[in-house]
């Protein structure tokens, strides 16, 4: 096996608070390999999008990180300084939210803040971000891309947000992307479109994908791996097929009992 | 008779758009026309912006639907009177999705459930906790959960709250708009059960409006596809689900996800220049209808 591109080892998340502190995240330990997806899996309340804020280093008080490492790129991004860090975020590993009616900043052309992404990160400025922008909007499959680069995001169906983040996500050629349920505000019709895409543009830049989803059908659709995540920790972890085929764990068991028609 | 008899129901919302512009109409529910019996479990399923909602709500008239008859036992509501109606709902109660909006937080859960009782002048104060007590234990909920407030509650659990209150008044049917769309799936599975456990103890008929075709399938027995406000296709779920004719209906079926990896994609995408708008529903076997 080549070397991970991320390596989390016994991670552990805490939430100080009254009467004790909440253990959100419990000794977890996974591996991504470039061009990899791995379908993290829970419900909510599982610690799985509190997993994704502990690599970013985004958790907010009364959150903390308690224990473990995270070797992105052979480096610890738990003990990087917050400069180096924000180099990492956006740039090498970037995030697409749930909701992009929210995530999108309301009052900005969303061309501009596709371009924003690479000026932050010093990858191009002026016109040539604006072109990139183009770009960007067309790779993610959105026609007449010049004049949407202009729009505002209320001018945009739930599916083109979608689009549009996925577009911010990528536009730094990022190796990794953690994608926090990104179809499930969606309509089953443009869900499968937007998983389309993410198919091929996996395909096309190697992008390694860590897949933050309750939905297994998407995971069955999108991952190589999976781990299930339970009460803040890892219960299984396998090949997807394996999971979904012979599930070792009682609550992966029920998991995919209670969903309907099986 | 039919419990429930919808006919011709229209409803346009006319958006202003300036001075000079002429108003635009939008056609949400347009020329809707289905039958529930006394007993279904009667699936409405679609998109969002399909309609499916504001049918449901044009049949309660939470909104005023534009025309249309809705019968209910054989009587048409959309001609009562404010009175009428409000005896009328009685009947016919709604379940919402969203547990965290549709309780009011600065009330007490069996205040809550007790409220329509209140309102219709329903018993003295200590029959009503009888009967509040009663529904807790009806949806599982415990006794000592009454004197809580909803915020001290979980997704799962404040929907039984919301179903313990449509049920204070002894409703025949019950329309339940996406009452388990933002639940996880195992307490959405919890959640169904409880639905289809009372429908046999209570003799309910209930309106399933939902998006997400695979629990459709899995507990209706007869459901309609809305696109853009039309039905598009109506029928037993079985012959539906077997043989999926309107392009929409096969759009739809073709996008949920496939929990095995292997089976190969066969993913329709829908084509609006493939078939008329306007085309009529016609009969394509024992209970299966579809506007092609």
């Amino acid at each position: 096996m080549t070397a991970p591109l991320l390596d989390v080892q016994h991670l552990t998340v805490v939430f100080d608070g009254a009467p004790a502190p909440v253990t959100a995240v419990n000794d977890v330990s996974f591996q991504i390999a470039p061009g990899e997806t791995l379908g993290l899996v829970g419900e909510s309340g599982s610690g799985k999008s509190v997993t994704a804020f502990a690599i970013l280093r985004l958790l907010q008080r009364p959150g903390r990180v308690a224990g473990g490492t995270v070797l992105f790129e052979g480096r610890d991004l738990l003990a990087l300084p917050e400069r180096d860090m924000r180099a990492v975020r956006g740039a090498r590993i970037s995030l697409i939210f749930q909701e992009p009616a929210t995530a999108l900043n309301p009052v900005m052309r969303v061309g501009d803040q596709i371009a924003e992404a690479l000026t932050v990160h010093g990858l191009a400025s002026g016109g040539e971000a604006q072109a990139r922008a183009v770009e960007l909007l067309e790779a993610v499959r959105i026609t007449d891309a010049p004049r949407r680069a202009r729009d505002y995001p209320h001018q945009l169906s739930g599916g083109m947000r979608q689009r549009v983040m996925i577009a911010i996500a990528l536009a730094c050629h990022p190796p990794l992307v953690i994608a926090d349920e990104p179809t499930t505000a969606l309509d089953v019709t443009i869900q499968a479109q937007v998983l389309e895409l993410l198919r091929e543009l996996k395909a096309t830049y190697n992008l390694a994908v860590l897949l933050i989803t309750h939905d297994f059908g998407v995971v069955a659709e999108m991952a190589d791996r999976v781990a299930v995540m339970y009460k803040g920790s890892l219960v299984e972890q396998g090949p997807v097929r394996q999971i979904l085929r012979a599930p070792a764990h009682d609550y992966t068991r029920n998991l995919l009992a209670s969903i309907p028609g099986r | 008779m039919s419990l429930l008899d919808v006919r011709h129901l229209v409803k346009h919302f006319v958006r202003r758009q300036g001075l000079w512009r002429p108003p635009s109409v939008v056609k949400a529910v347009d020329d809707v026309s289905f039958t529930i019996e006394e007993g279904e479990m009667f699936g409405l399923v679609g998109e969002s912006g399909s309609g499916k909602s504001t049918t449901g709500r044009c049949i309660l008239r939470l909104i005023e639907p534009s025309s249309g008859e809705v019968l209910f036992r054989g009587d048409d509501v959309l001609r009562y009177s404010r009175s009428q109606m409000r005896e009328a709902r009685r009947h016919m109660q709604i379940v919402f999705q969203d547990p965290y909006s549709s309780l009011d937080p600065r009330m007490r859960v069996g205040d809550i459930v007790e409220e329509p009782l209140v309102i219709h002048r329903l018993g003295t104060k200590a029959e009503r906790r009888t009967r509040v007590a009663e529904l807790f234990s009806l949806v599982g909920l415990e006794p000592d959960h009454l004197r809580r407030y909803p915020h001290e509650f979980s997704g799962g659990q404040r929907q039984r709250i919301g179903i313990a209150r449509a049920l204070a008044l002894n409703p025949a049917l019950i329309i339940a708009d996406e009452a388990v769309s933002a639940l996880d799936v195992s307490i959405q599975a919890q959640v169904v059960t409880l639905m289809m456990d009372l429908k046999e103890r209570l003799k309910l008929t209930y309106l399933f409006i939902a998006h997400d075709l695979r629990l459709v399938e899995h507990i209706c027995t007869r459901v309609a596809v809305m696109y853009l406000g039309r039905i598009v296709e109506l029928g037993d779920t079985r012959a539906l689900f077997a043989n999926p004719t309107h392009p929409y209906t096969r759009a739809l079926l073709s996008a949920i996800p496939v929990l095995d990896p292997d089976t190969p994609r066969q993913r329709i995408e829908l084509d609006p220049s493939s078939f008329d708008r306007e085309a009529p529903l016609r009969q394509l076997g024992a209970g299966h209808w579809a506007a092609v």
